[in-house]
């Protein structure tokens, strides 16, 4: 039994295996501004109902088109917060945070629980021992309004990691090395399970971006055991409540992959898909119109951080847009307060509120036709940043950073002596 | 019984293929306004082109991509009978069958058949027939709970009726 499985046979008390159908529990459930207008016309057009959402467990995010960048975004905003108010969602509005960051730094969503959000990249919570997966409006309504769903259980792969990350390698590395052997099919219908010494090593925000990419491996789910590193970050919060299984436990398999970290460089996966993997000196020279560092993928306190020590004391090239969007309020206020965001606006950044906004192709950062972008993002399909015949390649933060420094695709590791 | 033409279209089509993210956000309010646009990039035109009951024929991993719905509602509002493709993305498979479209996983008929071939599919007996080329294949029948939501036309209609999922009706 892998861990899913232990998570799902605790919940509803008998034991399940992967490819069963359960209806459990939903612990937590979500929605975001892409999402919640079907969510709203599901509840109140389809299933015609009027009544009250549990709001310690239903909640709603304004991250993907925040401040809304035209009319219609607004007038669905509006209707967000008249809903929310009306049913009782409880409301994360403009400027708070992206949704997957929010309900782990606010502590809403706990080890051992399960968790549907109406965002594909929902397994990113699992870095702390979730069981979460992505789903649509429909579900998302249903959860919210019965607190339950059915849900097809995945078989699970596991994936060890070992040694530790080279200078300016970072967890995005690991992510797209798996993903350019794995391909974007890689895991469909799995969910991954991360093992391993490396995990010592890596921070819950190192994690939340390995468990976020899994998404572009077409995995259902993707999930991290709660070790000490999980235990002291959830203490130093206090979030101290929640489900323990056995986190220990190495089982229930269905293919393993082991990867060496240590063997790895900095990468980026070139247009058109997330799997056409090169390493950073295959694409050496590049030239790029904008740089994009944010989203659910990288946005957080430690990615802002290696991009403020890249570009400390130095420029963003003339001619390039660097663009910084942290992914949540507090993110911003502790890059502040430690005085990131001064170097990084220094150097020439525009530092924008969080949103997912330029890695959807919502808005703040769209491309026009022929330009090319390097995004700490997710998704690099054509039109995915804007006109379907710009350029998208990801990265992680530092090959983002560097690559600001230098207009071209740059590798990190010279200004990280 | 859905009977119609097929569209043939290639592996890993994604949610952003069927409606770009563009126009979710600029037409966020009204799914309506967005049919125009459903497949324009691999189809130009596919919204006048498409008639009811028409088959679409994907290759692998068909709906990768984002959680949104409006990519097989829109499928299902200008007119598509059916999705049958060699694997699907998990979140699109959900949401199709959500709003009773029938999604059908295939091995051989992607390989024979070719854009305006004649396609038969029956969800209850489980066979995808290619009129045309005389193919027909059986597939793995639904589980009777899955093909419940489908007849009836969706989860929502499903609970409407019955008060609760095909697997536990005591909800809400």
């Amino acid at each position: 039994m892998g861990l899913i499985e232990r998570i799902v046979s605790k919940a509803i008390g008998k034991n399940v295996s992967a490819g069963e159908i359960v209806v459990v529990n939903i612990d937590a459930v979500y929605a975001q501004d892409g999402t919640a207008p079907l969510v709203i016309d599901v509840v109140e057009k389809e299933l015609e109902l009027r009544k009250k959402i549990a709001a310690e467990r239903a909640y709603f995010f304004i991250d993907h088109s925040s401040p809304a960048p035209h009319v219609a975004a607004a007038t669905v905003h509006k209707e967000m917060r008249r809903f929310a108010k009306e049913y009782g969602v409880k409301l994360f509005d403009v400027g708070y945070g992206i949704s997957h960051q929010v309900v782990v730094e606010d502590g809403l969503v706990r080890p051992g629980m399960i968790v549907v959000g109406a965002d594909s990249h929902t397994p990113t919570i699992g870095a702390i021992g979730v069981y979460a997966t992505g789903v649509g409006s429909t579900d998302a309504a249903i959860a919210m309004m019965f607190g339950v769903l059915w849900l097809k259980i995945p078989e699970t792969v596991k994936v060890t990691l070992t040694g530790s990350l080279p200078k300016g390698v970072m967890s995005k590395d690991i992510a797209l090395n798996i993903i350019g052997n794995v391909k974007t099919d890689g895991m469909l219908g799995k969910a991954v399970e991360f093992r391993g010494d490396t995990l010592k090593e890596l921070s819950i925000d190192s994690r939340m971006t390995l468990t976020n990419m899994c998404t572009e491996m077409s995995a259902e789910s993707a999930i991290i055991p709660v070790d000490n590193v999980t235990r002291n970050w959830l203490a130093e919060r206090g979030y101290n409540v929640y489900r323990e299984v056995d986190w220990e436990k190495e089982d229930g398999y269905v293919d393993e992959i082991v990867i060496d970290v240590s063997k790895l460089e900095p990468l980026v996966a070139a247009p058109p898909d997330v799997d056409n993997v090169k390493s950073v000196a295959e694409v050496d020279g590049v030239e790029v119109d904008q740089v994009f560092i944010g989203s659910c993928t990288n946005g957080r306190l430690e990615d802002i951080e290696i991009a403020a020590r890249i570009l400390h004391g130095r420029r963003v090239k003339e001619g390039v847009r660097c663009i910084v969007s942290p992914a949540s309020r507090k993110v911003y206020l502790e890059a502040l307060r430690r005085g990131y965001i001064d170097v990084l606006a220094n150097a020439g950044c525009i530092i924008a509120p969080p949103t997912c906004g330029p890695c959807v192709g919502a808005h703040m950062g769209l491309l026009a036709a022929g330009e090319v972008a390097v995004a700490t993002t997710n998704r690099n399909f054509p039109g995915r940043m804007g006109h379907r015949d710009s350029k998208v390649y990801l990265s992680s933060p530092a090959v983002a950073a560097a690559t600001a420094i230098e207009g071209r695709i740059a590798d990190p590791r010279k200004y990280l002596l | 019984m859905i009977r119609g033409k097929c569209w043939k279209l290639g592996d890993n089509i994604s949610t952003d293929h069927i409606i770009s993210g563009k126009y979710k956000f600029e037409a966020i309010n009204d799914i309506n306004k967005m049919a125009i646009h459903v497949l324009e990039d691999v189809i130009p035109g596919f919204y006048k082109l498409v008639s009811k009951g028409d088959v679409i024929v994907g290759g692998r991993n068909f709906g990768k991509g984002s959680s949104r719905e409006h990519a097989p509602r829109l499928l299902k509002l200008v007119g598509v009978g059916a999705v049958v493709a060699k694997s699907f993305a998990h979140i699109f498979y959900r949401n199709a069958v959500n709003i009773g479209l029938p999604v059908i996983v295939a091995k051989r008929i992607p390989d024979v058949s070719e854009t305006g071939d004649v396609i038969e599919i029956s969800v209850v007996e489980g066979y995808i027939k290619n009129v045309t080329k005389g193919i027909e294949e059986r597939f793995t029948p639904f589980p009777r709970e899955v093909l419940a939501i489908l007849e009836a036309g969706g989860v929502v209609e499903y609970i409407k009726r019955f008060g609760g999922l095909p697997w536990s009706r005591n909800i809400g």
